[in-house]
């Protein structure tokens, strides 16, 4: 049976479209996308003037299935990210065990299928066991459904093995995904090196760290030919660095996070464990490049960057804390403060959220264009709200955003023409 | 000897750091400091303003003498004092920093003075018990206690901290005492040096008011106090500096960087020293120069004024820095 969803402001970026119209739905997929569309036998989804965008694509979140259920489910993560207006969001493999066999990539399929909600895609290790040395199957991995290899919260740091990962992922056009930073200068380190690590007594990490290890890879990537992304970059000098990249023609792209263009360092304040990430909140100047570079899409996509701790990772010292932010609730609203506050355009957000990322993966999703998946965030783009971590869907509260004023709240969440997700107000 | 007379009015529920106090805290702290000077030095040195009162040292990491000067300035004040020590690696494994806070907190204690191996880890305790908290170290962040005893020695001996220029020498990077002193010295409106190899200085360590110096004579260049760091040996073996002998030769103290301090320029040191690393035995053993055995009589006489200060705070009130 069709479905009509009406009365509808469409935000499509990969067609600049931002206006009224309505969008056609029949078994699972977009059918016609314009306004006065046949309505015969169809059911009306009035969308009350609102919002309807490409469902939100999450290049980056832990689910913490299988090993660490007390933290996240696929369940509890499903309904987390179907509340944030997240219609299909990627896994990293540093689960227990690690995502580096094919029986696992068709476990996160399955179990995919089973919780119903948002899409559940999965990475897959670039090296075995993600310990940096052998490479995995990556031709049959990419069989079963990997979307592309990575080692997680680990760099790949080791200069051949990184060379040869990227090499062989070409046999396959596959994306290699790193963690950009020098493990041996990040060694230790809790925060960004600066005046208030030095405050605090804490080990800093310089943030040279980050433009280090793309700025290596970026050479690897030159003599592979092979395609690259660098997740959750933060500095300005990284950013410079993959613009340049970009501008030589190389197949390079990256993603941040909003920790890193809504927080900057100041927010470890007195040692608050919320706010220790990795990579570490950087300085001011750096939040503002990371704001740029969405801007003028250096930065292609925003992930979330879920990550999951309970109150025992994080009610710790600082340096002996787990780092990470619990990010599928709070993606739409702190990516749109970049529209309310002037520094992004509206359509450029969204493409952040979901047409890049459903690009870089080669997903039949983030467009709203027919013959895609029918998969939306239908929200109202100014209701003001307080973010209330007693609210999440999450397992856990690992927060700093916690009671910040945002604008913006999704009212629906669509996957395949199916509506997972209804806030309290829109029902 | 009654020692104190009128009450003082500290207005902080723990002491975490140097960092918030005000010059007033500072000196309240101080004189009061020096009042029991001369009580510790009599026969009968206790009396009962702590009598009934409850402090456990809770000590993560290892100190015989910052422990012992707590002890001793609890009793002499009439309190029960408790020794408590905890291999932090142990507690790792079951038992949290929070689960241990909160057991302890349900024991009534007046007083936590707790050393902890990790910076911001006696802040988070504090935030989890009803009683006071006084840092006795924590990482590399602070150790306010040891920064007050410092700043009484001086003041005994140059009758001021104001206008006094002050080199802290050796390894700033790791070291809380070099930070409370920062702190301190700055607050009290002391010029601050810092003197060390590059490897051994903090990230920005400029923006906390100092002036910086890789060079140890320049560094020295008519100072009032040259206070040495202690340098923990592993880090003298390849991993901060090559070796003993390559820092010692420039960045040990001897008479002859000490000749370009002021005549009278003095020497302290937090201890326990390192002989022939960071200071020579000549200098560290020179009575006219030397303040290390001022500076650990003024430790307890300090403990006793902030165990004091903060016991006149009833229990459960609310919580500020």
């Amino acid at each position: 049976m069709s479905k009509l969803f009406s009365n509808a402001r469409l935000l499509d970026p990969a067609s600049n479209r931002d206006g009224k119209g309505e969008v056609l739905v029949d078994d699972g997929k977009i059918v016609a996308v314009g306004t006065n569309l046949k309505r015969e036998g169809a059911e009306i989804v009035d969308c009350g003037g609102h919002c309807l965008a490409p469902g939100i694509v999450d290049m980056r979140v832990q689910l913490r299935e299988p090993g660490d259920e007390h933290q996240e489910t696929m369940a509890t993560g499903g309904k987390a990210a179907a509340a944030g207006g997240v219609t299909t969001m990627v896994a990293l493999p540093n689960t227990d065990p690690v995502i580096d066999e094919l029986a696992l990539v068709e476990f996160i399929a399955r179990r995919s299928r089973d919780v119903g909600l948002t899409r559940i895609r999965t990475y897959a290790a670039a090296t075995k066991g993600m310990r940096g040395k052998e490479l995995t199957e990556m031709g049959l991995l990419t069989g079963a459904g990997a979307l592309a290899f990575t080692d997680g919260l680990h760099a790949i740091a080791d200069a051949v093995v990184m060379r040869r990962a990227l090499s062989y992922a070409t046999n396959f056009d596959m994306l290699i995904i790193q963690h950009p930073e020098e493990p041996s200068l990040a060694n230790g380190g809790a925060m960004t090196s600066g005046e208030i690590s030095t405050r605090l007594g804490l080990t800093g990490i310089t943030p040279v760290a980050e433009v280090m290890m793309i700025e290596r890879d970026l050479r690897l990537v030159e003599i592979t030919g092979a395609r690259y992304h660098a997740a959750h970059v933060s500095t300005g000098e990284a950013i410079d660095a993959i613009r340049r990249a970009k501008k030589r023609g190389l197949s390079v792209t990256c993603d941040t996070a909003p920790p890193y263009f809504a927080l900057n360092e100041t927010a470890v304040g007195d040692y608050r464990t919320f706010a220790k990430v990795s990579p570490p909140l950087r300085s001011e100047d750096d939040r503002r490049a990371v704001v740029e570079g969405l801007r003028d899409g250096t930065i292609d996509a925003i992930a979330s960057d879920h990550a999951p701790q309970d109150q025992e990772s994080k009610r710790l010292p600082f340096a002996s804390a787990a780092s990470g932010i619990v990010g599928l609730e709070t993606l739409l609203p702190l990516a749109l403060e970049l529209h309310h506050n002037g520094s992004v355009p509206l359509l450029r957000v969204l493409d952040a959220l979901s047409q890049r990322p459903a690009e870089i993966l080669r997903l039949p999703a983030g467009k709203l264009e027919a013959g895609l998946q029918a998969d939306f965030v239908i929200f109202d783009l100014d209701k003001p709200w307080r973010i209330a971590v007693d609210a999440f869907h999450s397992k856990c509260r690992n927060s700093p955003f916690d009671g910040r004023p945002v604008q913006g709240s999704v009212l629906r969440t669509v996957v395949a023409g199916r509506v997972i997700h209804t806030a309290e107000s829109a029902a | 000897m009654t020692g104190s007379s009128a009450p003082f009015s500290f207005p902080h529920r723990h002491l975490l750091g140097i960092e918030g106090l005000s010059p007033n805290d500072i000196t309240q702290l101080l004189d009061r400091a020096e009042s029991y000077i001369e009580q510790n030095r009599q026969a009968d040195k206790k009396q009962s303003l702590l009598r009934g009162r409850t402090i456990i040292n809770l000590f993560f990491e290892n100190s015989t003498r910052t422990r012992t000067s707590f002890e001793l300035a609890g009793k002499r004040l009439g309190g029960d004092v408790i020794n408590m020590s905890v291999e932090w690696s142990s507690v790792r494994k079951g038992e949290t920093l929070i689960d241990t806070a909160m057991t302890l907190n349900a024991m009534h204690p007046d007083v936590l003075v707790v050393r902890h191996s990790e910076s911001g880890a006696v802040q988070l305790l504090s935030e989890k018990v009803d009683c006071a908290v006084i840092n006795a170290g924590d990482g590399m962040h602070e150790h306010p206690t040891q920064a007050l005893l410092d700043a009484v020695t001086i003041r005994l001996r140059k009758g001021k901290l104001e206008g006094l220029l002050v080199a802290i020498c050796g390894d700033v990077a790791h070291s809380r005492v070099a930070r409370s002193n920062i702190q301190l010295l700055n607050t009290m409106g002391a010029r601050v040096r810092v003197v060390a190899p590059r490897t051994l200085l903090p990230a920005a360590i400029d923006r906390l008011g100092v002036e910086v110096f890789t060079d140890m004579r320049e560094g020295l260049k008519g100072v009032d106090i040259v206070m040495m760091l202690r340098l923990q040996l592993e880090r003298m073996q390849g991993s901060y500096v090559p070796s003993q002998r390559e820092y010692f030769h420039f960045f040990g103290l001897d008479y002859e960087k000490l000749g370009l301090a002021k005549p009278d320029a003095l020497i302290m040191h937090p201890g326990p020293m390192n002989r022939g690393v960071e200071i020579d035995t000549e200098v560290a053993d020179d009575i006219d120069r030397s303040l290390v055995r001022q500076q650990v009589e003024m430790g307890v006489a300090v403990r006793m004024a902030v165990l004091e200060a903060l016991s006149q705070k009833p229990r459960n009130v609310s919580p500020t820095r």
